[in-house]
């Protein structure tokens, strides 16, 4: 029976990897193969339920595929399958299908038709390998697909402004949930000194006897769960990030950012309750997160007058109230709530725009000037602060920006005198001398030793930061991300287990991926004037091949699922010792701004309101 | 206008500003209207480059286009070489069809809007827009929700800016982030010119800085303006004004700058280098005149086609006039839409005879339902009506949907709601993917009027008047309006014994543009209270008695039978049929049938255009999926509304009658015999032009700029308190029309064709100075076919010139059915033989 797994892993994959070859103009093809693959997963689903039902509904567990092996470091791939998955299989399929049948009529004759059904696809791949992920690696990547298919669909209409800026928003928010997925792989593989699988974690004596010597070590892990989760499912303070994905058309909105992605977070949280479970604290502070996030997004909700906002605002509202439940261990309360809050939103989202005649109608009949509503009651300097305060959202917006960007971009900012005949004038003789001290580190005194990976992952950091906030040369800031997975890699060498073979498997992918990155960039200059990194570009309009293999370049040097780098990327943190904390962090924080940088010279050059302006060219504001 | 170099004079720059604003009013009243109206006091050709070179707006197809278009022959060389001759003869013609053909031109656009408004970016690095925006936008938003939003804005005093005042004087937050800005809300009159002296400095260019700052948004802007003048229009009424929304975006722009800059930045004009005024000459180039001359030839190989094709359609039939009774009459609005169901009816039964007149029929109201709150116009939106017709006697309730309620989103019921309607939703989503059908969430034109009421049509004495409207008309008042009706297009004699009167709306869902598919002669609204009251009138025994009188003898057999036809669905209703006599009951059962087959037909030969409907199918099937497109969420083309139109007659129906015109014609019936004067042409053309014009116009400007001046794709549509839509949660709002409707549009201005002596229409067209300007101008083109010669005389300059069609042969058509299954494309006018 576990084998059976593999079927709802590999169809939708199949379906999409089927639909990247269809040829754009067949529309109907290309909608028959997305609506065909949920329709199977979803009739696929109902037999197996039915079956498993019948034999006692036992957790399935299927560790299938090992991906990379060295001497104590294991890579495999692991699927797992129980109530939980069950829901949202059933939620997922059910969903996509209706959806997909719903966007083959709606998106009839839109010029991204291929690009939209190729995403949802490669969205609903990501979603069902992440539903029935057995442990933390595979969860990551369909983790990972997730957010970069939020990217794309949000930023669907990408020869528009806002549609741009807000999917780089929002996989900025995704990307923060990654240091907490990354670092709580780091920290669990210390715990378990093995790749945890989640069916382990339901044996209670074991996660026990672990926490019991480490408990410390178990709050961090949970909290950084909690902090992946939140960023997910919109909760406080990423909450705000929601109704800003809601500018890709109706559908994909509508069952992304109204239903499925956005319940992932409470699907994370349900996969580990049996790690956190005893940890009172956790469950404390997971439940204050859902009640302050349900209070706050629901009186925001209630000032909205976007109906998509609306929506989006009474949804994360529900989630957090999902969020209550499941730390007070209501486990079938939540997946109904989940269940039944998917659905609902969908729903309303999908018939959104009939809210206009709808409620047009229905006041010419009874329009009463105005009700009463509880917050009339409030003295009349309270109602006012809190409605103003709603209005701006709770300043979250802005407070994300004002914490974590701004002092990233200032930092970045600093290191103007950077160029690039500085960077090879300094880096690259530091980088030799730091290669020469590694070769030669069995010479260095041990207690030396031991520090060299801070200066070295610092250095790497500086790297990407500058990378992050450069404005003009987008080679520059392109060969600031390949040197800084130079860096990291040489920081880690220091830990001593860091075998030649290892980094060189790392490294593979980076380079590869670097390599044709800069190729394309290169390529791009020769034929555009107007190309730097101050303002969106737009240039997929001339250049759409072009901006597809640099999308996968991309991918490929944020170490994205598709290179040996992604294992790397494991491999990396599973080197980084239990008490380099720090180093962890450094580490990890330069993944995250590696993929935002990265993103970021994609989406500038790339995407937005073309430069060129012989053509229809949308308002800013539009 | 020639404001930029003098000092600021903040009523005319106010006045300016709204005149240049999209004037597009919220959706419920959504009517069409010319995009570029307020360059309309220039020529077209002029008015379209001045207005892309200021705002940046494309104005017609690119050069690409146009010559793509040439090579697929869809632009003629005969047309081409026929409007070379005429605009440049002699020499330069070998050297601009050079130009035309094949010369590059530099085709990149610039425009002057926001040119000094970049300086921001550029020498302050800051993003103004991006700080300001997003908050300004849900202010305004919020201010003037019509019921989206649950909390309401908590404050609605004298108007948005004193409410501003009292929210931030009586609050722990703050609109603003620094001091200064605030300090000036409460202190001092917010001047215009006492801001601006603070963000720009030097006076001589507050206008342009205005300009370039609303132009950001002209969606919002222009909603407000229109507000501003019309706050009416919304059910919840909000006081607010351009020079507020101004005012209160400048003090968040001030505020912006000290946050960053603290209070020592110094004014925009200490940067500012040469700029060209706004509205500084703009000089016609070589590139925009070819787009002109190319522009042209597109046009007119079209109508020459149509006046090659009204040309063979005269020679042929010769006797008109028949003196036989028709078997019935049926009196359809002018709309493009009706075209191709006057053609199945005729076809159905060649006794029947069909007209075409706007779609109020005359009768000028507003109109209360049983239950309404409020009033809805039901004529054309300049005509201010000082009747009121009533609604009494429903037996129809209105259905609730609680998806749309507030419940759902609000925290407990919310919870309880998720976990029990959330997986009605499932199935309620399951089965309108599979089995769509009509649901509260549908925009009905059934739903306007209770099928059994009655109306309140005859005045009962004058003191009858509710709200300063009269209710009902009286015998005189009943009597002069069908007799212009009657007139006007030319029928006095020859009565049926019954005469349909055929209103149309439509049916949609998830449709937020829902009243631009109503009748446009009716406010956006369906027409069939216009015309159960004009059949009323039509039938009262004293209005008889008076038209008798006048010399209309109406046979006594005669009855007027209104009904509405749903234009998205070809679904017709009859009203007050137990009216009828026990003869014509029987006739109205056979011409039901005709009536239901030529829906049918009508409903296949529209089918043509969806690609999901197989066109091939037997008509009836065809017709049960177009109704079921109808009422699909999913469906985001119910139907492609005034898509495609190109041409309005005016005259008799046997210019017409022979011709296939692929529903691209406005059809008005009109009889030069009975109007030597051109009285009842005055009224029609003061009609056509404005609405049929003002509808074509649209579609031309929405397709060839669907980004600026468009309302792009309405997929990503996010409804707006309910009175516009934007993109996302933080754009600009979208006027102008979503590029569902006018994809398949081309974008050529109408040709008005009137059959009339040209001395009396020229005369006519003079009568009224905006009638006049519409023609003069050229933002319609204007041909007269000569009743005796029946020879063309196209309006040029003034002046009637004779146009002789380059076409010689037109195609030739027994039967349309085989043609409509070839292509999706426009169709070449045929003859129908």
């Amino acid at each position: 029976m576990n084998y059976i797994l593999l079927f709802f892993i590999l169809l939708p994959v199949l379906g999409f990897l089927i639909s990247l070859l269809v040829p754009k103009e067949k529309e109907s093809l290309l909608s028959g193969i997305a609506f065909s693959t949920a329709g199977l997963q979803f009739n696929g689903f109902v037999i197996f339920f039915l079956y498993w039902m019948y034999h006692q509904h036992p957790a399935l567990n299927l560790n299938s595929i090992t991906l990379f092996e060295s001497r104590e470091y294991v890579f495999y791939l692991d699927f797992y399958f129980d109530k939980i998955s069950a829901v949202y299989l059933f939620v997922g399929a059910f969903l996509t299908f209706l959806v997909t049948i719903y966007s083959r009529y709606y998106l009839h004759r839109e010029s991204g038709y291929k690009r939209f059904f190729n995403t949802v696809l490669f969205f609903y791949s990501g979603y069902n390998i992440a539903v029935l992920s057995g442990n933390f690696e595979t969860l990551f990547i369909g983790w990972e697909v997730l957010g970069i298919s939020s990217f794309l669909l949000i930023a669907f209409y990408r020869d528009r402004y806002l549609p741009v800026k807000n999917a780089i928003k929002v996989f900025s928010v995704y990307r923060i949930g990654d240091v907490g997925m990354i670092l709580a792989m780091w920290a669990s593989h210390h715990l378990w000194h093995e790749n945890i699988t989640f069916m382990k974690l339901n044996n209670f004596e074991l996660v026990h006897e672990h926490l019991a010597s480490h408990s410390l070590t178990g709050v961090f892990i949970s909290v950084m769960i909690l902090i992946t989760a939140a960023t997910k499912s919109a909760q406080l303070p990423f909450s705000s990030w929601l109704p800003r994905a809601m500018e890709g058309p109706t559908p994909s909105s509508a069952i992304f950012y109204g239903s499925l992605s956005v319940h992932l977070g409470v699907f994370l949280m349900m996969r580990t309750f049996p790690f956190w479970n005893h940890q009172l604290s956790v469950r404390i502070l997971i439940a204050l997160m859902g009640l302050s996030t349900s209070l706050i997004a629901s009186v925001i909700g209630r000032v909205q007058s976007s109906v998509k906002s609306k929506i989006a605002y009474a949804s994360i509202a529900q989630i957090g109230l999902i969020f209550i439940e499941i730390a007070m261990g209501f486990e079938n309360l939540a997946l109904l709530h989940f269940a039944g809050n998917a659905f609902l939103r969908t729903y309303q989202l999908l018939v959104s725009p009939s809210v206009v005649s709808y409620l047009i109608r229905e006041q010419f009949y009874h329009y009463v000037p105005r009700q009463h509503t509880i917050e009339d009651s409030f003295p009349k300097k309270i109602e006012y602060t809190i409605y103003l305060l709603s209005i701006k959202e709770w300043n979250l917006d802005s407070v994300m920006n004002y914490l974590i960007w701004k002092p990233l971009k200032n930092i970045g900012r600093k290191l103007n005198f950077l160029t690039i005949s500085r960077l090879v004038s300094i880096f690259i003789p530091a980088y030799l001398l730091g290669l020469f001290i590694l070769f030669k580190s069995d010479t260095i005194r041990p207690e030396i030793a031991e520090y060299l990976p801070y200066p070295f992952s610092l250095i790497g950091l500086v790297m990407v930061l500058k990378s992050f906030s450069e404005r003009k040369r987008p080679r520059l800031s392109w060969l600031l991300i390949i040197m800084n997975h130079l860096w990291v890699v040489l920081a880690i060498s220091f830990n001593e287990h860091f075998q030649p073979e290892e980094a060189a498997f790392y490294l593979s992918g980076v380079l590869v991926s670097g390599v044709i990155g800069y190729v394309c960039i290169t390529k791009l200059k020769s034929k555009e004037k107007e190309y730097s990194l101050n303002q969106f570009y737009g240039h997929s309009y001339e250049h759409p091949g072009l901006a597809l293999v640099f999308l996968m370049a991309c991918l490929g040097l944020m170490a994205f699922p598709i290179t040996p780098t992604f294992i790397g990327e494991d491999l990396i943190f599973s080197h980084i010792h239990e008490n380099q904390l720090v180093l962890a962090f450094f580490t990890a924080l330069s993944f995250v701004v590696d993929g935002i940088s990265v993103i970021r010279i994609y989406a500038r050059l790339f995407l937005g309101p073309h430069v060129k302006t012989y053509h229809e060219i949308p308002y800013k504001s539009a | 206008m020639k404001s930029s170099n003098l000092v600021f004079h903040e009523q005319d720059v106010l006045h300016n500003l709204k005149h240049y604003l999209p004037a597009q009013a919220p959706l419920k009243d959504f009517i069409h209207h010319n995009t570029l109206h307020a360059f309309q006091d220039m020529k077209f050709d002029k008015a379209i480059h001045t207005a892309s070179e200021i705002f940046g707006y494309k104005v017609c197809l690119s050069l690409f286009e146009y010559r793509d278009l040439f090579r697929k022959g869809q632009i003629r060389e005969d047309v081409l070489e026929n409007v070379l001759k005429h605009k440049k003869p002699g020499k330069q013609l070998a050297v601009w069809r050079e130009n035309l053909l094949y010369k590059e031109y530099n085709i990149e656009k610039s425009a002057r809007i926001g040119q000094l408004r970049s300086i921001w970016k550029k020498d302050y690095y800051i993003d103004l827009d991006l700080i300001v925006h997003p908050l300004l936008y849900r202010i305004i938003c919020s201010y003037l929700d019509q019921g989206i939003s649950i909390w309401k804005f908590p404050v609605l005093n004298q108007g948005f800016l004193s409410s501003i005042r009292e929210m931030e004087r009586n609050t722990f937050a703050s609109f603003f982030k620094t001091q200064r800005a605030r300090g000036l809300l409460f202190n001092g009159q917010c001047e215009l010119k006492e801001l601006l002296h603070i963000l720009v400095g030097d006076e001589k260019l507050y206008s342009q800085y205005l300009f370039d700052q609303q132009f950001t948004h002209p969606g919002w802007s222009g909603m407000v303006s229109f507000l501003e003048d019309s706050p009416d229009s919304l059910i919840d009424k909000k006081s607010i004004s351009l020079k507020e929304l101004i005012t209160f975006e400048l003090l968040l722009e001030i505020d912006a700058m000290d946050s960053k800059f603290g209070q020592t930045w110094a004014p925009l004009c200490t940067r500012v280098g040469k700029i060209t005024g706004l509205f500084e000459k703009v000089m016609e180039t070589e590139h925009t005149e070819v787009l002109s001359l190319w522009q042209e030839a597109y046009e007119w190989s079209y109508y020459d086609q149509v006046l090659a094709g009204v040309k063979k359609s005269q020679s042929l039939k010769k006797e008109n006039g028949n003196a036989e009774v028709p078997s019935f009459q049926a009196l359809l609005c002018i709309d493009d839409r009706e075209c191709s169901l006057r053609r199945y009816l005729e076809k159905n039964d060649p006794k029947c005879q069909t007209f075409g007149t706007p779609g109020f029929f005359g009768v000028e109201f507003y109109y209360k339902p049983e239950h309404g709150n409020s009033v809805t116009k039901q004529c054309p939106a300049p005509v201010t009506p000082g009747y009121l017709i009533k609604e009494v006697g429903t037996k129809k309730k209105n259905e609730k949907e609680v998806h749309f309620s507030k419940h759902p989103d609000t925290l407990f019921r919310g919870l309880l709601i998720s976990q029990t309607l959330g997986f009605w939703s499932a199935l309620k989503l399951a089965i309108s993917i599979f089995r769509p059908s009509i649901s509260p969430a549908t925009s009905s034109s059934f739903r306007h009027m209770d099928e059994f009421s009655r109306l309140t049509i005859e005045n009962e004495s004058p003191e009858d008047i509710e709200n300063g409207l009269q209710v009902g008309f009286t015998i005189e008042e009943m009597t002069l309006r069908v007799e212009g009706l009657l007139r006007s297009i030319g029928l006095i004699h020859h009565f049926a014994p019954v005469i349909y009167v055929v209103a149309h709306g439509s049916t949609s869902v998830n449709n937020t543009h829902y009243a631009g598919y109503d009748c446009g002669a009716c406010s956006g609204r369906p027409g069939s209270v216009n015309a159960r009251v004009i059949s009323y009138m039509a039938n009262h025994p004293k209005v008889r008695e008076n038209l008798r009188h006048k010399g209309i003898i109406i046979p006594e057999e005669t009855q007027f039978a209104g009904c509405l036809h749903d234009t998205t669905r070809d679904d017709i209703t009859f009203y007050d049929e137990k009216n009828l006599s026990p003869q014509n009951s029987a006739m109205h059962r056979e011409h039901k049938m005709t009536f239901q087959k030529a829906l049918d037909f009508n409903a296949r030969e529209r089918s043509r255009r969806f690609e999901a409907i197989d066109t091939s199918l037997p008509p009836e099937e065809i017709h049960e999926k177009v109704r079921r497109r109808s009422v699909s969420l999913f469906e985001p083309r119910p139907e492609l509304n005034h898509a495609t139109n190109a041409l309005c007659f005016v005259g008799r129906r046997n210019l017409t009658n022979n011709l296939f015109l692929d529903r691209r014609s406005f059809l008005n019936s009109y009889d030069y015999q009975i109007d030597p004067e051109g009285k009842y042409l005055t009224n029609i053309l003061n009609a056509v032009a404005p609405v049929c014009g003002g509808i074509n116009l649209e579609y031309y400007f929405s397709r060839v700029d669907n980004h600026k001046l468009g309302a792009g794709t309405k997929l990503a549509h996010n409804v707006m308190g309910l009175f516009g839509v934007a993109n996302g949660i933080d754009g600009d709002l979208r006027p102008g029309l979503p590029s569902q409707m006018v994809e398949v549009h081309d974008p050529i201005r109408l040709m008005v064709i009137v059959e009339h002596y040209p001395e009396v229409v020229l005369e006519t067209i003079q009568r009224n100075p905006a009638t006049f300007q519409w023609f003069m101008n050229d933002w319609i083109h204007l041909t007269v076919v000569h009743p005796e010669t029946t020879g063309f005389h196209v309006f040029r300059n003034g002046i009637f010139h004779i146009y002789e069609p380059l076409l010689s042969q037109v195609n030739v058509i027994s039967d349309i059915s085989d043609l409509l299954v070839t292509n999706q494309e426009n169709f070449p006018v045929y003859l129908i033989q």
